[in-house]
């Protein structure tokens, strides 16, 4: 032992609740992860030039108040997935659900999008057909259409095929007010399905890892979700979609964003068994496993039930399931009661996932 | 999950957490456990253990992270083969974030080094056959679990004779690092919770000389968290009744000989070390594995000019005090401040299997006068 220590260590949720600085020389890929790595790049240097009051928020989309009444919502992502087709969906529709789900969850009703595509020199007609059709079917499902876009093209080797970027804008119903800041303890956090299946469909669809499993993407609108939820729990105070990060991260945003206490319940976290069994094989945690067609929202307490049962009678919504509760305690953090009994802490991770060694 | 879920079932967990305080509380004194394989520890921290332990039953984390014991001067070596002589370099996910003097592996990648996350060593095997036109290094590490398959892939590239192909071994053994921990001066550990996999591969003979030697109970575990609560209660068992011996908890996968045919793989592929630096422990005698002379064709240190260099661990950093059990993560000077999952100075806070990550990103928020996690 190297003594006592005079001092009392800060506690580890101060250490949490650090705000994040930049201290890579480089973009490395686990500033585009979802974590905490890419937090510090949005608020360490992003932010720091460009960062607006409506950025600062951090939320999927932007309230923008018109001369009118109106409320319009914005909101913009860009995609990359390999490999370009997966069960259950592709990255035409990612593009066209990502920011469609974005919208959705800021309670808005998605209405108009931009397709803009970076192409590489060499790739295949028929497979920017593939995409194309991709993108309008998705569209059309998603009821959104498709109004202004651009195309570029980057010399061979200087781009993965095709890059996709859409924007959405939907109108927000009049006298909605969603945001971390309406969180109050006693509130429960309902899920709107089965956690972990895109990433996982990813992954397994590589084909990179010695075994297979039969587990398709979410890859989804999540309107009808949202519309429902609303409807029967007028009182939901926030919504979530549950991309890269997965549950976890954005539990932690909303931990870290409310100062509330979020705790989860293992043993109520629906998960396929197939989802289940390849994650523990590969040590990854299905909590931080990516998901594209599920909402995560918090509602108050006595419209928790009513909550989950709407979303039960959706597609998609089958495993709707209340997985935790807003806490007095343990301010701005994550705390998961495990399934033994036990309680730890669900922080945000710094990159992807990575598989343990054994 | 069949095999999984009854060994995290909440009320044989509850029985096992009852009869560890009723035990606990009959010998009355403070215990110190010293878990070694890193896999226990994320269990551990995993399942919030910690919290429904007696104020008296303390685990500290051992050395058996094998990310964590990797030096940065092997990280250095396989950077400088991937950047200087144009390698593809594979290894498994959580290594590549082990930082070396110069930074880690995923920033090399950024700077266009071609760095490859594998699950085995057959998929890098792989890759050389699918890009014969490249030469492929496997980046081996691990304790004697992950070594049989790196044997085996060796022994099948001789068999199939793909050139292109190298492993830069640093496969090291359980047994001297538990030696250097018991002979470090002021070791005050009461007892062990033996390693799974590896156990499953030498075998629970192996550990023999730790309670006759040194009079502490060793008990094998498996890795969910009724297999360790179980393993802690046989433990106190044995103290309460002033023995000390051998115990398998995880007998449905370990055997007393181990897996000999695993063994005889790694024989034939492999040597033993004279020497091997350990991050943290310093250098250890006979600790660590080197590939035999006769496949040199796939040793990466004798088909390339490496630097070879020994560094010295960052001076802030105290891993070799945590990787002994002498202090618990949150002591060391730079915990949570200079050194971050973000931005690791020691290794223990690379891997989710490191003391220091694990108790970073699983501690609860609360924290006891003896470092131990409040819940």
């Amino acid at each position: 032992m190297s003594g006592t220590r005079a001092e009392v260590p800060r506690s580890i949720s101060e250490r949490l609740r650090d705000r994040p600085v930049v201290r890579d020389r480089a973009v490395t890929s686990s500033h585009g992860a979802g974590g905490k790595a890419q937090a510090a790049l949005l608020e360490g240097l992003l932010f720091e030039s460009y960062g607006s009051d409506e950025l600062r928020r951090e939320e999927d989309g932007a309230v923008l108040h018109t001369a009118g009444a109106e409320r319009l919502v914005f909101t913009t992502d860009s995609f990359v997935v390999t490999p370009r087709e997966f069960p259950g969906g592709s990255l035409g529709r990612l593009a066209v659900f990502g920011t469609v789900n974005d919208l959705a969850v800021m309670g808005a009703d998605p209405r108009w999008i931009s397709v803009a595509l970076i192409l590489e020199e060499g790739f295949a007609m028929d497979e920017l057909r593939k995409v194309a059709d991709d993108i309008a079917a998705a569209a059309s499902e998603a009821g959104v259409a498709i109004v202004t876009g651009d195309t570029k093209v980057v010399e061979r080797g200087r781009g993965d095929g095709v890059y996709v970027n859409t924007a959405g804008i939907g109108f927000l119903p009049e006298g909605l007010d969603l945001g971390a800041h309406r969180v109050v303890p006693g509130d429960r956090v309902v899920v709107s399905g089965n956690i972990g299946d895109h990433g996982t469909a990813v992954l397994l669809a590589r084909g990179e890892l010695a075994f297979a499993g039969d587990v398709r993407s979410d890859c989804g609108t999540v309107t009808e979700l949202t519309r429902a939820l609303l409807e029967a729990a007028p009182g939901t105070r926030w919504m979530r979609d549950p991309t890269r990060g997965g549950l976890a991260s954005v539990c932690a945003e909303l931990a870290a964003g409310s100062g509330a206490g979020i705790v989860l319940n293992e043993t109520a976290l629906p998960i396929r068994p197939t989802v289940r069994a390849a994650c523990e094989l590969l040590g990854i945690d299905p909590l931080y496993v990516a998901n594209e067609g599920k909402v995560v929202a918090v509602v108050p307490e006595d419209e928790a039930d009513s909550a989950v049962e709407a979303l039960r009678r959706l597609e998609g919504g089958g495993a709707a399931a209340v997985v935790g509760t807003v806490a007095e305690d343990s301010a701005g953090v994550v705390l998961l009661e495990t399934a033994v009994g036990g309680k730890r802490v669900v922080d945000q991770l710094v990159g992807d996932p990575l598989p343990r060694i054994c | 999950m069949r095999y999984v879920d009854e060994f995290r079932d909440r009320d044989l967990c509850t029985d096992r957490l009852d009869a560890i305080r009723s035990v606990g509380a009959e010998l009355g004194r403070h215990v110190k456990i010293m878990e070694i394989c890193g896999g226990h520890t994320h269990t551990i921290y995993r399942n919030g253990l910690p919290g429904l332990l007696p104020d008296n039953i303390e685990f500290v984390h051992g050395p058996g992270c094998p990310v964590c014991v990797v030096p940065m001067g092997r990280i250095d070596d396989v950077r400088h083969l991937v950047e200087n002589d144009g390698v593809v370099l594979c290894t498994f996910g959580d290594v590549v974030r082990v930082p070396g003097r110069n930074g880690s592996l995923l920033e090399a990648k950024a700077k266009g080094a071609d760095v490859r996350i594998v699950y085995s060593p057959m998929d890098a095997l792989d890759i050389a056959r699918r890009e014969a036109d490249r030469v492929v290094v496997f980046l081996a590490l691990g304790f004697e679990t992950t070594t049989p398959p790196t044997a085996a892939t060796i022994l099948r590239a001789r068999a199939e004779g793909v050139a292109n192909f190298a492993v830069h071994c640093n496969h090291v053994l359980v047994n001297p690092a538990i030696l250097a921990i018991l002979e470090a001066p002021g070791q005050s550990i009461d007892a062990f919770v033996g390693p799974g996999h590896v156990s499953a591969i030498i075998g629970t003979g192996t550990y023999e000389y730790v309670p006759r030697e040194w009079g502490k109970p060793f008990v094998v575990s498996g890795f969910e968290p009724l297999d360790l609560l179980q393993a802690l209660e046989m433990i106190l068992v044995q103290l309460r009744e002033g023995r000390a011996e051998i115990e398998n908890q995880y007998s449905r996968v370990v055997t007393p000989g181990g897996n000999s045919h695993a063994q005889a793989l790694v024989d034939e592929v492999f040597e033993v070390r004279p020497h091997f630096e350990w991050r943290g422990l310093g250098s250890i005698a006979s600790s660590a594995l080197a590939v035999r002379p006769e496949f040199s064709d796939w040793d990466a240190e004798v088909r390339f000019d490496l630097p070879g260099v020994r560094l010295e661990d960052a001076r802030a950093c105290q891993c070799g005090e945590i990787l002994k059990g002498a202090l618990k993560p949150w002591q060391c000077k730079v915990f949570g401040t200079g050194c971050t999952p973000e931005h690791p100075i020691g290794s223990c806070m690379v891997s989710a299997e490191g003391a220091c990550a694990a108790y970073y990103s699983y501690g609860s928020q609360g924290l006891r006068s003896d470092g131990t996690v409040a819940s």
